[in-house]
């Protein structure tokens, strides 16, 4: 394909996604297919028992759990664990159950997620684009950060934000999601935007948009698989994310992971394993719902820009 | 209307030099080609008078006005590309208004101009649909709208046709000579396509290696070649190159190929031929005669290897000494491969380059 030919259309990625490879359809059954999709549903079966274990287990009785048989069916179908997961459940010594850990789980990610898209494609843009001066330097530097353990840069990141008296405030960790997250984020927008063909940023100089023209009414419009996989990978991140909100959140705001832990290694009383395992499911829900409304975008818009250098 | 000057005009890449000292006057009104290999620096050259790339050295001026360090919107261009760069997320419309929007324009001076140009390039019925539900020729004519809409006076043509399957591009020619005529604006147009800048140009400037080359009217491009260069690249097929020895045989210009000698009497040589030096004579496909002996002076033996039925007229191919030659011949000429024929030619036709420099003489 020639660079000419370039020219991103959706209905051309649509055709080109919808060909089916052509030539003679294969055996319907042979031996090696067999194997192969033995073996599939072998692993899928195994790596499904531990969600079957949780299901089973949150929807009994703790008598029934008592009784050991780990893999059985409930004799008696009992919604309450989900109900004290969510609204009862102690978290030290408060008992108001994951609820509040949602909304701040929710207050958490929503602006993360937004403020460090849109930061992310204008970067992206800029590196793509304008190429200014250090803008190589910039990059690399981006890039590098990508590589740098969390746990190193965690100290000092407490004292910035101590000193910016944003310490233990909803801020403190939108601000720092924003930057772990840029990075990669960086990563994905630019090379999206590196295979978006130069002459289509050329004509929008010549009718004369500026900066900022070009990336709203020309770049962004374009952008919505790239951002799709964004979204993804920011909801799914930061959702299950433990270690900076129990470090830079607060306790007020300390998110549904940090929650869902404290709930399940509370040391007074009785182990209540259903509502563990209920308060664990509704924990993994949001992101678990995430993959499966928008895998198909996920596999699409990483194939449209990430693998691309 | 406005003319162009590009004055001592310096780009570079790095430590690339990809175009130096480059000196380009195009008359208001004027359509001039410019022609080259790839990576000639045509694109480049093209790309500095929209004021998409920073200029190292020179200066470019548009109507009177230097503009080296102006944007491209306020240069008074309008640009066409080859991969047509129409914004896929906007209809047709969209497209050609994007510019007038961003430069906030009233909406009935805008919906006047819309209308103008689709008439123009007969578009109408496209408007309202987005790049990927068009054709590439229809894309090609939105984004040639995009251009004129802009009500500008120069027109910059970066390869607009180059993406286009033959037929198409050459209807698409023969529209953009007519656009041309009747708005009479000035029009640059990059290409490596010698088709279409020697049925287009007024002028052609042939490119090579970031220098302009050669810069004149298509047929003297043609006819007159100043250098190997030129000769080489302009004609398909090719110009046969010959090497010889000038001589001098009863006080006219000869040239001695291999153990042939012809007379060159009649080429307007540009300084006194001199014995013995090494030269390239260049010699049109059509300007060698095979039948017709009384018709040319000089001739060269061509031994016939191979002979190319091409529709309209056929190509005999043979050689001339070790250089093999091209004679276009008629279609329904008989001839058998492995004979000798004599090939006659005019000298005032033909061109002598230096053989070392690559001058003509």
């Amino acid at each position: 394909m020639s660079a000419g030919d370039m020219t991103l259309t959706d209905t051309e990625a649509e055709a080109r996604w919808g060909t089916q490879p052509g030539g003679v359809k294969p055996r319907r059954f042979s031996p090696a297919r067999l194997g192969i999709y033995g073996f599939l549903v072998i692993s899928a079966l195994f790596f499904l028992i531990p969600l079957y274990v949780m299901i089973v287990t949150s929807l009994k009785t703790m008598p029934e759990i008592r009784l050991g048989h780990l893999f059985s069916l409930p004799g008696e179908v009992t919604f309450q664990p989900w109900v004290d997961a969510w609204l009862n459940a102690c978290t030290g010594r408060d008992c108001n159950g994951l609820h509040p850990g949602f909304l701040n789980s929710l207050k958490i990610t929503i602006p993360s997620v937004v403020v460090s898209i849109i930061i992310a494609s204008i970067n992206g843009y800029a590196l793509s684009f304008w190429r200014y001066k250090g803008a190589n330097l910039f990059f690399g530097l981006l890039v590098f950060g990508a590589f740098v353990p969390y746990q190193v840069v965690i100290y000092p990141l407490i004292i910035a934000a101590r000193e910016a008296g944003l310490y233990s405030t909803l801020a403190a960790i939108v601000i720092v999601h924003t930057i772990f997250g840029m990075p990669i984020l960086t990563l994905l927008f630019r090379n999206y935007y590196a295979s978006v063909p130069i002459e289509l940023f050329k004509a929008g100089r010549v009718d004369g948009a500026g900066f900022w023209q070009i990336f709203f009414r020309i770049m962004v419009p374009m952008s919505v698989p790239i951002t799709t996989v964004a979204v993804i990978l920011q909801v799914t991140g930061i959702w299950n994310d433990f270690l900076f909100g129990v470090v830079f959140a607060g306790r007020s705001n300390w998110p549904m992971t940090v929650q869902l832990n404290n709930i399940v290694n509370t040391t007074t009383g009785v182990r209540e394993y259903n509502v563990n395992m209920a308060a664990t499911i509704l924990t993994a829900a949001v992101p678990l719902a995430v993959y499966f409304i928008s895998g198909r975008w996920f596999v699409r818009g990483i194939a449209a820009g990430a693998v691309k250098g | 209307m406005a003319s162009v000057s590009i004055k001592k005009l310096g780009v570079s890449f790095g430590s690339l030099n990809v175009l130096r000292d480059l000196d380009l006057e195009v008359d208001q009104g004027e359509f001039i080609v410019l022609l080259g290999p790839s990576g000639c620096g045509k694109s480049t050259l093209l790309n500095a008078v929209a004021g998409l790339l920073d200029v190292d050295a020179g200066q470019v001026w548009i109507g009177g006005k230097n503009v080296t360090w102006e944007e491209p919107k306020d240069r008074g261009i309008g640009m066409v590309f080859q991969s047509y760069a129409l914004y896929p997320r906007m209809t047709a419309e969209g497209n050609l208004t994007f510019g007038l929007r961003v430069a906030r324009m009233p909406k009935d001076e805008i919906a006047r101009r819309v209308d103008r140009t689709a008439d123009l390039l007969q578009i109408k019925p496209l408007l309202g649909r987005r790049p990927a539900e068009l054709s590439g020729g229809q894309r090609q004519r939105v984004a040639i709208g995009r251009a004129l809409v802009r009500d500008v006076d120069v027109f910059l043509f970066d390869e607009p046709l180059s993406n286009l399957d033959a037929k198409l591009r050459t209807e698409l020619r023969v529209e953009l000579k007519k656009l041309h005529n009747q708005l009479n604006s000035t029009m640059i147009y990059v290409t490596h396509d010698q088709i279409e800048a020697l049925t287009l140009a007024d002028r052609i400037a042939v490119m090579h290696g970031g220098v302009i080359q050669q810069l004149a009217a298509p047929k003297e491009i043609y006819r007159r070649p100043v250098n190997r260069f030129v000769a080489g690249f302009v004609g398909s097929p090719a110009m046969n190159f010959l090497e010889g020895t000038l001589t001098i045989v009863d006080g006219a210009p000869a040239i001695r190929i291999g153990d042939v000698t012809t007379g060159l009497a009649g080429y307007d040589f540009a300084a006194a031929p001199v014995e013995g030096r090494a030269v390239v004579l260049g010699i049109r496909p059509e300007q060698i005669v095979l039948a017709d002996a009384a018709a040319a002076p000089s001739q060269v033996p061509i031994d016939i290897h191979l002979i190319d039925p091409m529709g309209a007229d056929s190509l005999l191919w043979g050689t001339v000494g070790s250089d093999t030659v091209s004679v276009r011949i008629g279609p329904d000429d008989e001839y058998t491969v492995g004979d000798t024929v004599a090939g006659h030619f005019h000298p005032d036709q033909a061109s002598v380059f230096d053989a070392g420099t690559g001058v003509r003489l």
